[in-house]
């Protein structure tokens, strides 16, 4: 009896739970299905007084006039930033975390510790200070002055340590006895292993180095260096009231980086619970 | 008593030393030292380069008279002074407080029911989930705003269409200004502690469940005496990185009230944002990181503290 009656209060809570997920999840999408939408809608649609819920009349006007400004070089730019921090971050970060997961040597300890700490900082703390050096090394201003401190920051060698503490010692000390170099070590045997990770951390740098908006902010002035999100904030300010033109530079912002994460998202999902569960 | 006390400390790290490097000849461990750092060498270029170094000139400056024409000379602790004298950096400091206190409980308490609810569920249906409270994060912070900046226009917005209350400055109003940017700010914030919760919670040993529902134990009894201590360092990292960005929430400010209306939304964040750009006073601005930086670093200590004496 009791149990039979726990079961009908699970029941109830479980289908009680799905309503609100549901819900919640339609007002989670729904930001993006109404850049989407808002992207094809006319400039009467938009300003119209009763809410439009589908483009009645669609239209390609608003990608027309963001396509008159440099949308295409933002669009480079950003991708530009995303791949090189993406690639310069998984190499450094998958060597520096082997060293720190399976190498026995002085300093180690404290080392570890001091990357532990750093990640804890606020980042954008940084940044101002950042800007100056940046100004100083005359990097201020180009793609460098963005992708570099992305590769700076130390959660990637944080999660790649995490993976590989995976590797068993004896495959590493296999290939030693069979002659194998350190180097030699490090790709044939270690970089296979730890492939999931360096997927994971790809993706991940990716996407938040796409989405880094202050960095880029304070990083990059000039019209042709900027990113297209400080694209579409500059055309925010400049034209405040044409959500159009705002809606199609946010599409075009989004549906890459969004279609990339479903694509590749049981690596990313798999990625950040290994780096936070084991850590 | 003093000699005593000197070798026996002395006496101690090498013991530990000796455990770290056991069965190891010197020569090897030399050999690993030089590998190991030049292996770490190309990120720890980077991360010396970019991370230390911005670091020691953040502290540095934060002590300097540096403005537009450049060093004006020492200021000593006048910039930190001059913060506890400056209505608005301390209007932005109890904006950011209150940021903080209402969106790091809600977005964790929020992130572990929405966990605790899909984990039981399909794969299917709880990746779709996972997903769908991952979007606005992967959609990005602008596309996010800009679309709810739309929302909230008094004339042409979906949100007062709805209500019916045509004109209502939702963004110009200062008492509600600051909820729309804490409401947009859980929308971006709980993807990740999802993603951390899942499988956190996907981790949690089944045989001690298993033991407790022999037992009788009921649902909530499992989630609080078995669950809930094993997800603990999940939870304190979840508390640690809410907390983090929730302080420096800075692009929803600036792109939909720009701090307004009347300092009503200004964040820290955005106050060194514009000290530093605006006025280009490069000092100030960094003493105001350094103390957003200890403000954070005592948060996260104290979180620390709370949870770890919570778990006995």
């Amino acid at each position: 009896m009791n149990n039979s009656l726990a079961m009908k209060q699970s029941k109830g809570y479980r289908a009680f739970a799905f309503v609100i997920l549901f819900l919640l999840a339609v007002f989670f999408i729904f930001p993006l299905y109404w850049i989407i939408t808002g992207s094809f809608k006319t400039a009467a649609a938009i300003n119209a007084q009763q809410p439009q819920w589908f483009p009645l009349e669609p239209t390609l006007m608003n990608y027309t006039k963001l396509f008159s400004q440099p949308a295409f070089r933002w669009l480079a730019n950003t991708v530009i930033m995303a791949v090189g921090a993406m690639v310069l971050t998984c190499l450094t970060a998958a060597l520096a975390g082997y060293a720190l997961a399976k190498k026995r040597f002085y300093g180690r300890k404290i080392l570890f510790s001091l990357l532990v700490c750093a990640m804890a900082l606020p980042k954008q703390v940084i940044v101002i200070p950042l800007l100056q050096e940046m100004n100083f090394l005359h990097l201020h201003d180009t793609l460098w002055a963005v992708i570099l401190p992305t590769v700076g920051w130390p959660f990637g060698v944080f999660l790649m340590k995490q993976f590989s503490e995976t590797i068993p010692t004896e495959m590493l000390e296999a290939a030693r006895v069979d002659g194998a170099g350190e180097l030699r070590t490090f790709f044939s045997v270690v970089f296979p292993m730890i492939k999931p990770g360096v997927g994971a951390l790809a993706i991940f740098t990716f996407v938040n180095s796409w989405n880094d908006y202050f960095l880029q902010l304070i990083m990059l002035n000039s019209r042709t260096q900027w990113t297209i999100s400080l694209g579409i904030a500059r055309l925010q300010g400049e034209m405040a009231s044409d959500f159009g033109l705002i809606m199609a530079g946010a599409a075009l912002a989004a549906i890459p980086i969004v279609a990339i994460f479903i694509a590749f998202q049981k690596y990313f999902t798999q990625g950040i619970a290994m780096g936070a569960v084991k850590g | 008593m003093e000699q005593k006390s000197v070798p026996a400390a002395a006496k101690k790290p090498k013991k530990e030393r000796r455990s770290e490097f056991s069965g190891m000849s010197k020569a090897l461990v030399r050999r690993e030292t030089i590998s190991a750092y030049l292996f770490l060498l190309p990120s720890l270029i980077f991360f010396v380069g970019f991370v230390v170094i911005p670091m020691i000139i953040c502290v540095v400056y934060s002590f300097l008279d540096y403005g537009l024409a450049g060093f004006e000379g020492f200021a000593g602790l006048n910039n930190y002074i001059e913060m506890f004298q400056d209505k608005v950096f301390i209007r932005a400091f109890w904006n950011t407080v209150l940021i903080v206190v209402v969106a790091v409980p809600t977005v964790t308490a929020f992130s572990l029911w929405v966990s605790s609810a899909i984990c039981p569920m399909k794969a299917v249906t709880r990746s779709f989930f996972r997903c769908v409270f991952y979007l606005p994060v992967v959609t990005g912070t602008v596309a996010v705003t800009v679309v709810w900046k739309w929302m909230f226009n008094p004339y042409t917005g979906l949100l007062n269409q709805i209500l019916g209350t045509t004109g209502f400055n939702w963004l110009g109003n200062p008492k509600t200004a600051i909820w729309c940017i804490i409401m947009i700010l859980f929308t971006t914030s709980i993807g990740q502690p999802i993603v951390l919760y899942v499988a956190a919670l996907g981790n949690v040993d089944q045989s001690l469940i298993e033991a407790a529902q022999v037992d009788g134990a009921t649902k909530l009894q499992v989630f609080w005496k078995i669950k809930w201590p094993q997800i603990m360092p999940t939870t304190l990292y979840i508390l640690v990185i809410t907390t983090i960005n929730s302080f420096q929430c800075f692009a929803l400010i600036q792109l939909l009230t720009s701090g307004g209306p009347n300092h009503a939304t200004d964040t820290i964040m955005y106050y060194i944002f514009d000290m530093a750009y605006k006025y280009q006073r490069f000092g100030y601005a960094n003493a105001m990181g350094v103390v957003l930086a200890l403000i954070i670093a005592v948060f996260s200590a104290v979180q620390f503290k709370v949870t770890k004496t919570d778990n006995g």
